[in-house]
């Protein structure tokens, strides 16, 4: 029945045993998903919301508490080096070998999925293009930049050509410009047809890489679907962003609301935040109602919106 | 339990991947070939210049004390490699974070760490009855022995070692680890036979993974040859073993939590 899906998780828990002073902890509290061939499926949470936990058990790296789990039509209690033999991993923290250079970072890798060595050796001349890192292939791990060694360790991922590539939190902590060159590569293995799956606290980058996406939080998945229908079904097509001096903030909002202005509003510590399908409408009100914005912005909503709506709370921060 | 046994593959991927950061520098061998042979001319010589001969062994002090020298050469290379290295692949380079999500199963990454050790230890030991060779004091063929000994010294300890590293916190217990080597070295017969100890405390001393290590160099290399090193083989394969099955079983705690 479930032939075709690469994963399904029902609910899924992961469940940390207490230690000296700290008691148990539920990472991942009960969720349920997919994943079909050639699909790329992000996680969108803040910071702790479970992704890295959910990853660790999809990679058959952690064992799950409760709840059943299918990867490859595998379970990863009873056939995880089976199973990871078959995916890729870009964990959090790249973990390269970093008394290694390059090239022997992903011959050393190879070998651990029992490659042979010249199958290896053709396939790191790929990979180094891949990574663009043909120039460095010779270099020490320790001399590369973080956006270098960030691609370093996805080619080291693909090595095994993988089925399906986990990246967990591919460009946190890199420049906009390195996670351009990361984002440019993760589209080209979309391309050609990788299945994927990603974690991210960036909208940004779930709203240009994703097909699907589940929004976490606290161990939950509280929404799922593609960008559009989560932006569509959770709020308005725009946005009025209005600041004014912060103390007075939640005064206009009370009278924003008594004016019925727009569909809901959120008061930010910094702005007040108005959803309105008609963003420019909604500030021709505010500004008939005699009030004066310090700055008045009209966007398209976007995931973080989404977020803000689903959970009260901001994504980054 | 998602660790499951070993392959010969999957461990052999992982001491390929330790020779290859080993062979980039050859000072870890020559380092741990000095401090050994300091203790041999020091002591060996120096002190058994006063010493003379050890009472019902007829060589000459430096011959009786070089074996034992060679154990603990053995013991440190293989003990260090899976205490100091080990914790500092966990803690410092999380080497292993990136090994768990290979097919390579914690069974895998303790047995292929322990061979390493062995392995690495071979080179000191091979070096220092060299060292022993050059300054005359093999006394007989059976110091070819030593060397497949010298090898079970270091499963011992290398098994021993990781346990010991998977109940480390920081690197401060290395002083710890330090106040128990430091003592054993000093007290397992290296420098002087066991009937020196009244007879209460020869067992204690028995018991000492490394006095077991010295009686299996020892001996043969002096040409003696007793039933008594059975044991010496099997107690310390028990010690490695035990050692290595505890620290897979922990690692598997820590590294896939
Ligand atoms: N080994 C562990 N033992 C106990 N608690 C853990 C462990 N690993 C993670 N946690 C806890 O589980 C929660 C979820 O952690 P997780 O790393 O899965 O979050 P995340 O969504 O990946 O966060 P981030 O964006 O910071 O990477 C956190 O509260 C974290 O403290
Ligand atoms: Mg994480």
């Amino acid at each position: 029945m479930s032939g075709r899906l690469l994963v399904e998780a029902r609910g899924l828990t992961k469940t940390y045993r207490a230690r000296k002073g700290v008691p148990p902890f539920r990472a991942v509290d009960g969720i349920d998903f997919e994943l079909g061939r050639g699909e790329v499926f992000g996680f969108l949470g803040p910071n702790g919301a479970g992704k890295s936990s959910t990853m660790r058990m999809l990679g058959a790296i952690s064992p799950v508490s409760t709840g059943t789990l299918r990867v490859l039509g595998m379970d990863p209690a009873h056939e995880g080096p089976e199973i990871r033999s078959r995916i890729g991993v870009v964990p959090q923290d790249d973990c390269l070998d970093r008394e290694l250079t390059v090239r022997e970072n992903l011959f050393v890798y190879g070998r651990y999925f029992g490659l042979a060595k010249n199958v290896i050796r053709d396939r790191i001349v790929g990979l180094l293009a891949f990574a663009q890192l043909e120039e460095k292939a010779d270099a020490q791990v320790e001399t590369l930049s973080g956006g270098m060694r960030r691609r370093l360790t996805i080619a080291r991922s693909l090595i095994n050509e993988p089925e399906i590539l986990l990246l967990d939190e591919p460009t946190t902590g890199l420049d906009p410009q390195a996670r351009h060159v990361l984002w440019d590569r993760l589209y080209r293995l979309k391309r050609d047809g990788v299945t994927l799956i990603i974690t991210t606290h960036y909208m940004d980058e779930a709203e240009q890489l994703c097909d699907r996406l589940a929004v976490m939080d606290a161990g939950r998945i509280v929404a799922e679907g593609s960008p559009r229908e989560l932006i569509d079904a959770h709020v308005t097509r725009e946005v009025l962003e209005l600041r004014f001096q912060p103390d007075v903030h939640a005064e206009v909002a009370e009278r924003l609301r008594a004016a019925e202005l727009g569909e809901r509003i959120e008061v930010l510590p910094d702005r007040v935040v108005v959803y309105a399908d008609d963003g420019e409408v909604a500030l021709v009100a505010v500004h008939e109602m005699s009030l004066s914005p310090i700055t008045a912005l009209v966007r398209r909503a976007t995931l973080e919106d989404v977020f803000l709506k689903l959970t009260g709370r901001s994504l980054v921060d | 339990m998602i660790a499951s046994g070993w392959t010969l593959r999957r461990t052999g991927s992982l001491v390929e991947r330790n020779a290859r950061i080993y062979r980039r520098s050859l000072s870890p061998v020559l380092a741990s070939l000095l401090e050994p042979v300091l203790y041999l001319v020091s002591i060996g010589f120096g002190v058994g210049r006063l010493v003379g001969k050890v009472p019902g062994i007829d060589v000459r002090y430096a011959a009786f004390v070089a074996p034992a020298i060679l154990a603990t050469t053995a013991m440190n290379a293989a003990f260090n490699q899976m205490t100091f290295v080990v914790f500092t692949r966990m803690k410092t380079d999380r080497t292993y974070d990136a090994i768990v999500p290979t097919p390579l199963s914690i069974a895998d990454i303790a047995l292929g760490e322990v061979v390493s050790a062995v392995l690495s230890s071979l080179l000191p030991s091979v070096g220092f009855v060299l060292v022993m060779l050059a300054l005359g004091l093999v006394v007989s063929p059976g110091i070819l022995l030593t060397i497949p000994a010298a090898l079970l010294v270091g499963y011992a300890f290398g098994g021993a070692g990781l346990a010991v590293t998977t109940y480390l916190r920081d690197f401060s217990d290395f002083q710890l680890i330090q106040l128990v080597m430091l003592p054993m070295f000093l007290f397992a017969t290296t420098f002087y036979p066991l009937s020196v100890y009244p007879g209460w405390a020869r067992p204690v001393v028995e018991i000492l993974p490394l006095y077991q290590s010295i009686q299996l160099l020892r001996e043969p290399a002096l040409g003696i040859f007793h039933w008594n090193i059975a044991v010496a083989v099997l107690y310390l394969a028990a010690v490695g073993s035990f050692g290595l099955a505890l620290a897979t079983r922990r690692l598997s705690r820590q590294l896939l939590a």
